[in-house]
């Protein structure tokens, strides 16, 4: 075995005897698995490799045994979870193509570049399964917004996701942004793509054909993004800044070259297999490729394209410069694939052959610096049961009584206080910069439960949302997984589509922590419970952890990405109320749920207690009751009660339709209790006076608690309780105030 | 009537154009590569938004250098239409087909919303269909989009009827001299404009405010050439 090291390099010796290997966050028993699979010490380059493959990020060394509780197939699936990512069918020869990444810890140190390069890499997971990238949605947390460091995160990490999918071109389309504590220092950037494709045009990423050369397309390899992988599997810390190396630099212009050229590539046919270049680059793409056909690969290094001079081994197979592919053609196809990528003006270099051999070797200047198992790369990484613990915080809470704060006279006052908090208040400031409507598809646009983006040339459309509470979960990990695909679901069904399937993506703390661990372990048997029930596999996603602050670990956030079909475009239906004179109904029953409600932080600034509870059997019901309600053309309006609870519901249905309401309520609750519970499997709909008959009766049918609670009327949102004054206020009072939060705070 | 749509590197508003062209007037349209060195075949020019050549060194400066360009200006001479939007009126007036030029937003942001116009003049090849001073809904998407010319381009711009489409009241979101959204050259028959009028063809997507510039377009074609052709 040749070292061919630069002097800087330490030897193989060296890495053993000073124990190298533990900066890159290899343990001693892992290190002497890796020496048992090469038959020797590995050199800088191998260790390298080992490090960013055996990486929680590409490993999930310890979220495994997480992920195996996830239904991940269906009747609608045609591929789950292990490539790009997962596809569902849609009829008509069409599929949907989708996935959630998170981009955290990048975000944290350099928020412009981390949120971008976020959008740019799951862009190319999309495109590199041969489809074209329809929608970007994403899920952002932050610390308090009165925060100066928070505010620079916050404005930066919006400025990257905007530069970046408006250049490219495509919409983004939706989201969800959420403020509190827990997260301030590691914020969360979780960026989602939704493609279509047709079924006889789906890729994989496999290096078939033994013999077959093996190219690389996109912008040359620079030293930018060394260790990504690595970075994003520690905690965050004071070293962090230093770290800022290891976030790489996007190019939105040529991953729109590399993405056209890619599809046009796809399209042609010649294609036998490609993946994107993203985490641990190169030797992740090499080495997944390789192993999927049951394969080996040698790489040329030397023909790698290079940015700048003297680039290691190590570099090249480390760096995660942006916008590159991988893929394999037939010899004979060579000519072809080259002359696509010339017309776009994109390198195309040929880097190297498919082999029999079941090894990644590697070559540079002539000798070999490299020769690892692929397989052990790949899947014999350990997998790690990690001990679980409650967390003595949930035993506290279970006596917590959150309805025992003084009872609130001022209920209009307070309304005005969770409409002006940052997580409810409008994201206008936010969506208002990124291009939601290019591509000319989008039929409701940001600022709704979902958005809706229209399939071209069909009556079909796609609904889209993200969805969790972090509160919830952290008070409750299991019934708040449950609640994160239930409410994203709910959204999807109130814009008037059949909920198809799930992509999430797992924000937790440092899985070390047993206490860490037993979160992670709950908030997933919450959410397998809830995607069995409500027929939403998981066919995709992604794991973030090591998410701490100096404080400890950030609320559990395990964000849904949910997709759902509009089966006609007429079915389509938004929050804001239509006409005066409309009918208002309130779906579900409402219990004094005030734990991890926003009330209780705007009260309290802080979470406690249980959280609202759920009954999946019920949700299930009324989801059913709505869909088949929008689908038989009943429905004028309907909007998920959330944050806030009915009081934030009907302003928000008031402020989106630009009319006012007249709602009396009665119940045995307190008034401020009733108006800012937070219960859940509860939507407001409003329908046509004449229709409003048929609509309760369809729902009482499908065993659906509902109640006329008042009508669409005049320019003021007036709501009594058991015959007395509650809320009474100008809708445009309330838009202004709901409207006015962010940008004052962003001043 | 047969339309053209340019395509830059970075351009990402050509299909848009594209199927506005076929679902307004259902004229033939084609795409046409930005290395196109004949543009003779076809009757009105579409230059998209987008982001071509990602926007360095200026919006629209290096996309002015396209071998198309030329022919675009050969179309301007003989009288054609060319609409320029968004990034294809930065690359008109970079191309100096049209006077002024786009800067950054004074909010120094990007903005996307619909935005209300006004009409202020409905004499040209693209207006006809509206009437003089018409509130009309179009989009805007853009980051540079703050429409500025010295004094003497305005008082020209003025003199001669070239401001085709102002931002209307008190809701110019960019900053632009005089609420400028869009103007003509001198003749009439080359305009750019800021929003983005392919974006409001079809009420499901908020407007169809903009589809009467495609008819206006072709009933210009119509008048010059004759109502007997139908092309």
């Amino acid at each position: 075995m040749a070292q061919q090291l630069t002097a800087k390099e330490p030897t193989a010796e060296q890495i053993a005897d000073q124990k190298i290997y533990s900066q890159f966050g290899v343990s001693d028993y892992e290190y002497e698995l890796i020496c048992g699979f090469l038959g020797r010490k590995p050199n800088y380059t191998e260790i390298g490799v080992f490090s960013v493959m055996w990486s929680e990020h590409c490993s999930y060394k310890n979220s495994k045994p997480i992920l195996k509780k996830f239904p991940i197939t269906g009747p609608r699936v045609l591929m789950g979870p292990g490539e790009g990512a997962g596809i569902v069918d849609i009829g008509d020869n069409q599929a949907v193509v989708f996935k959630i990444e998170s981009h955290n810890h990048p975000s944290a140190v350099e928020p412009y570049q981390g949120a971008a390069t976020g959008v740019g890499g799951i862009i190319r997971d999309i495109f590199s399964m041969g489809a074209r990238p329809v929608a970007l949605l994403n899920s952002l947390r932050f610390g308090r917004l009165e925060n100066e460091r928070v505010k620079y995160l916050f404005e930066h990490v919006v400025g990257g996701i905007a530069g970046y999918g408006n250049c490219i071109g495509i919409p983004t389309v939706a989201g969800e942004v959420m403020f509190d504590e827990s997260y301030e220092g590691n914020p969360l950037v979780n960026a989602m793509c939704v493609g279509l494709i047709d079924h006889d045009k789906i890729q994989r990423g496999v290096a078939r054909g033994v013999g077959n050369p093996v190219f690389y397309v996109g912008p040359a390899t620079g030293r930018d993004g060394i260790h990504g992988a690595t970075f994003a599997s520690v905690e965050l810390s004071e070293e962090s800044e230093e770290k800022r190396t290891a976030v790489q630099v996007g190019d939105p212009f040529m991953e729109k070259l590399v993405m056209e050229a890619t599809l046009e590539l796809i399209n042609s046919g010649i294609v036998l297999g490609i993946q994107d270049m993203g985490a641990a680059g190169l030797t992740c793409s090499s080495a997944e490729m390789a192993s999927k056909a049951g394969n080996g690969l040698e790489l040329y290094l030397d023909e790698v394209p290079q940015r700048e001079t003297g680039m290691t081994p190590y570099e090249m197979m480390l760096s995660e410069s942006q916008e590159r592919m991988l893929f394999v053609v037939e010899p004979q196809h060579e000519a072809q694939a080259k002359e696509i990528f010339d017309r776009w003006g994109i390198i195309c270099a040929k880097v190297g052959k498919v082999t029999d051999d079941g090894r990644l070797r590697l070559f540079h200047k002539g000798e070999e610096v490299a020769d690892m198992p692929v397989k052990a790369l790949v899947d014999e990484c350990p997998v790690y049961n990690k001990p679980s613990q409650e967390p003595a915080y949930y035993g506290e809470n279970a006596a917590v009584d959150t309805g025992a704060f003084a009872e609130i006279t001022d209920l209009t006052g307070a309304l005005e206080k969770v409409l002006a908090s940052p997580t409810v208040a409008s994201k206008e400031w936010v969506y208002n910069q990124y291009d939601y409507m290019v591509r000319t598809s989008t039929a409701v646009q940001p600022g709704s439960d979902a958005a809706v983006v229209t399939i071209h040339g069909t009556r079909k459309a796609l609904a889209m949302t993200t969805d969790c509470n972090g509160r919830y979960v952290y008070l409750d990990p299991e019934v708040g997984g449950r609640i994160a695909v239930a409410e994203a679901a709910r959204n999807i069904v109130c814009s008037g589509a059949e909920p198809l399937a799930v992509t999430d993506n797992l924000n937790f703390g440092n899985p070390e922590k047993p206490e860490v661990f037993w979160q992670l372990e709950k908030a997933a048997d919450g959410m397998s419970e809830a995607c069995v029930k409500l027929d939403t596999p998981v066919i995709g996603g992604n794991v973030s952890l090591y998410n701490e602050n100096a404080k400890g670990a950030i609320y559990p956030t395990p964000v849904i990405g949910m997709v759902g079909l509009v089966h006609d475009i007429d079915h389509i239906t938004t929050q804001g109320f239509k006409t005066e004179g409309d009918v208002i109904v309130l779906i579900g029953d409402t219990k004094a749920e005030l734990g991890g409600s926003e009330l209780q932080y705007v009260l309290e600034g802080a979470a406690s207690g249980r959280p609202p509870q759920i009954d999946l059997e019920t949700e299930k019901k009324v989801q059913g009751a709505v869909l088949a309600a929008i689908q038989k053309g009943l429905v004028a309006s309907a909007h998920d009660l959330s944050e806030g609870g009915i009081a934030a519901a009907v302003a928000e249905s008031c402020i989106s339709g630009g009319l006012g309401a007249e709602v009396a309520l009665s119940s045995e609750l307190r008034a401020d209790h009733l108006l800012f519970s937070e219960s859940q499997s509860r939507i407001l709909l409003s329908a046509k006076p004449e229709k409003a008959a048929e609509l309760q009766a369809l729902l009482t049918e499908h065993g659906v608690i509902n109640n006329q609670i008042g009508t669409v009327k005049g320019s003021s949102l007036t709501i009594n309780v058991n015959g007395k004054a509650g809320i009474q206020a100008p809708v445009q009072q309330l838009e202004k105030v709901w409207k006015d939060a962010i940008p004052c705070l962003m001043k | 009537m047969k339309f053209a749509v340019l395509v830059f590197p970075g351009s990402n508003c050509d299909i848009d154009c594209y199927k506005a062209v076929e679902e307004t007037i259902g004229q033939p349209v084609d795409y046409v590569w930005h290395t196109a060195t004949d543009l003779s075949a076809y009757d009105a020019i579409l230059v998209p938004g987008g982001f071509s050549y990602g926007d360095y060194l200026r919006c629209g400066a290096i996309a002015q250098f396209a071998n198309v360009m030329n022919e675009v200006k050969k179309a301007a001479e003989a009288g054609k239409y060319i609409l320029g939007i968004c990034n294809g009126f930065q690359i008109l007036t970079e191309a100096g087909l049209l006077p002024g030029a786009l800067i950054r937003n004074n909010g120094l942001k990007f903005r996307c919303h619909q935005s209300p116009l006004e009409v202020a003049n409905a004499g040209t090849p693209f207006t006809n269909q509206y009437s003089q001073g018409e509130i009309i809904n179009i989009p805007i998407a853009h980051g540079e989009g703050n429409y500025f010319c010295d004094d003497e381009t305005l008082a020209e711009l003025k003199a001669n009827n070239q401001i085709v489409f102002r931002y209307a009241g008190d809701t110019n979101p960019n900053g632009s001299v005089e609420n400028i959204a869009g103007i003509s050259n001198k003749a009439g028959n080359v305009v750019g404009m800021m929003p983005h009028p392919e974006r409001a063809v079809n009420q499901l997507l908020g407007s169809e405010d903009g589809k009467r510039m495609f008819t206006s377009i072709l009933n210009a074609w119509r008048e010059q050439h004759g109502a007997a052709v139908n092309g």
